[in-house]
């Protein structure tokens, strides 16, 4: 299936999204195809909301964001991220946010179809007031531990290297919550960089049967400007170049409408 | 090697190089070490250089004995990935890796730090109408609570050295002694800010940080005003060791790969 025909069946108006990638193989392309589909009152989750949510929350696409860690890794903060929660251009967003281990735990929870997780963490931080996260007591030891709710995200949207015909799909390297945001969800679709005859085994490799898979699409060089261990390269300029560039409404508007958008005249927001 | 020598390198290193440089004498017995990018990531690839050929160097990213030439930019690059021992996935790094305290070090920064080294990297302002809203807690907090220990790294100024935190992220000494054993937290929590000026440590009774060294050719007064509440000193106050030419030049050969 094209990538184009994937998004249009997968993810609906207001649907709970996850694109997952941490640092890595992050789905930029169909994260971008999504903007040129005009979807709405999305529900966006992401452990690091990264350049790709930044470019999504000022498009104005999000209602809701479910994170860990708003930032440019390694560059500083995400300019459209902020300006969206601290003035609510171009929109307010409303926002649930966790610690890496919560989210982590909640997809973990979501691919188990458990309620919920259990864990140590968010005890005596002001984190535990403004999330969702509850006290539970082993019912064997006694220990106060945390409890997190599962994450069920409506659509879950991931880049791999390879699928094969079958449609099973192997990723490697930084593995990051991709398997877990795609057993959590109702729906999925995997964007890859190649499809092959045969997956050849690869060192710390991650295989998904094509069966639990909703659609597989072809898009090359569709994590950049993250990257695709051993296919592409992380493009740390361009995360450099975002920084300034996103930092001014105007130049950010302009520069999404002819980069993402292909489309110069037409006003989004 | 002779004083002349040291001290020309010392005058010649910047605050922020030495700044580096007392974070990687730090791991200088260390086997494992928790870090993030910037200055902690450049400061563990120099004590790898410099003094612990086998420290083990674990990213967020799920990279476990990364062995990095060039300092990341990000926690995610792919020579991280690359050279990694063990590549594992983020439920994994945190339920199996940090959570039962397998790291000895975690080196952290935050944009606020309080008095007992709480951290704050989630809001500056009120939290639902933030002036500033930062990038959030990632791992920090159960990093905080479960790794060894536990090592800030941040610049010495007054915005940043505050009395009462505008939003407590991560949980250092709580108000003071007892409280991460009350909270059923593993690891030691804080034992060190390293900072551009100095390094401040935690009193062992009041768990209050304590300027206990600082570096060359900064005086006393001049921490002082950068921290925004009374700053108590160390009676057995110390200059930090100048950087040798070793370790100085081997950081600018790394910061120039």
């Amino acid at each position: 299936m094209s990538l184009s025909d994937a998004v249009e069946s997968l993810v609906g108006d207001g649907d709970a999204v996850a694109l997952e990638g941490f640092t890595h193989l992050i789905p930029f392309e169909a994260g971008h195809e999504i903007m040129r589909q005009g979807r709405r009152e999305l529900e966006l989750i992401r452990m690091t909301p990264d350049l790709l949510y930044d470019q999504m929350i000022g498009m104005g696409v999000a209602r809701r964001l479910v994170f860990s860690y708003g930032g440019n890794p390694g560059v500083g903060g995400l300019h459209r991220f902020r300006d969206a929660i601290e003035n609510g251009w171009p929109r307010p967003v409303e926002i649930e946010e966790h610690s890496h281990a919560g989210m982590a735990n909640r997809y973990a929870a979501g691919a188990a179809d458990m309620p919920c997780a259990v864990m140590r963490g968010y005890v005596g931080t002001d984190l535990a007031a403004h999330t969702t996260v509850a006290p539970i007591t082993c019912p064997f030891t006694g220990e106060r531990l945390t409890a997190v709710p599962a994450l069920r995200p409506d659509v879950a949207i991931v880049h791999a290297q390879e699928a094969d015909r079958e449609g099973n799909v192997q990723l490697w390297g930084i593995p990051g919550v991709q398997k877990e945001a795609i057993l959590a969800s109702e729906r999925s679709l995997v964007t890859v960089e190649r499809i092959v005859d045969e997956l050849e085994p690869r060192p710390g490799g991650i295989t998904i049967p094509g069966w639990v898979i909703g659609v597989v699409a072809e898009a090359p060089g569709g994590s950049r400007p993250s990257y695709s261990l051993g296919i592409t390269d992380r493009d740390n300029d361009f995360y450099k170049f975002w920084d300034k560039m996103s930092r001014d409404r105007e130049q950010f508007t302009e520069w999404m409408n002819a980069n993402v958008l292909h489309n110069n005249h037409v006003s989004t927001a | 090697m002779t004083v002349e020598t040291r001290d020309t390198q010392a005058q010649d290193a910047t605050a922020g190089e030495i700044q580096t440089i007392v974070a990687a004498r730090r791991l200088r017995d260390t086997r494992t070490v928790f870090i993030g990018v910037g200055r902690p990531s450049t400061a563990a690839i120099l004590a790898r250089m410099v003094h612990n050929p086998d420290l083990v160097l674990v990213y967020e990213s799920g990279t476990i004995g990364a062995k990095p030439f060039h300092i990341p930019l990000s926690i995610g690059d792919g020579e991280l990935a690359e050279t990694a021992d063990a590549v594992v996935t983020v439920p994994e790094m945190f339920n199996y890796w940090i959570g039962p305290g397998r790291i000895d070090v975690a080196f952290l920064g935050a944009a606020q730090i309080d008095p007992h080294a709480n951290l704050n990297s989630t809001v500056i302002g009120d939290y639902d109408h933030p002036k500033t809203r930062l990038p959030g807690a990632g791992g920090a907090p159960e990093i905080a609570a479960s790794c060894g220990e536990v090592i800030v790294i941040a610049p010495h100024a007054k915005r940043t050295f505050v009395e009462k935190l505008d939003f407590c992220t991560t949980v250092g000494h709580g108000d003071g002694p007892g409280v991460r054993e009350r909270l059923g937290f593993r690891g030691k929590g804080p034992t060190a800010v390293i900072t551009d000026l100095g390094v401040l440590e935690p009193d062992p009774e009041t768990k209050e940080l304590v300027l206990t060294q600082i570096h060359p050719g900064v005086d006393v007064t001049r921490v002082k005003e950068q921290t925004g509440w009374e700053l108590k000193v160390s009676d057995a106050l110390e200059t930090t060791e100048p950087p040798t030419a070793e370790e100085l030049s081997a950081l600018r050969e790394l910061l120039d790969r």
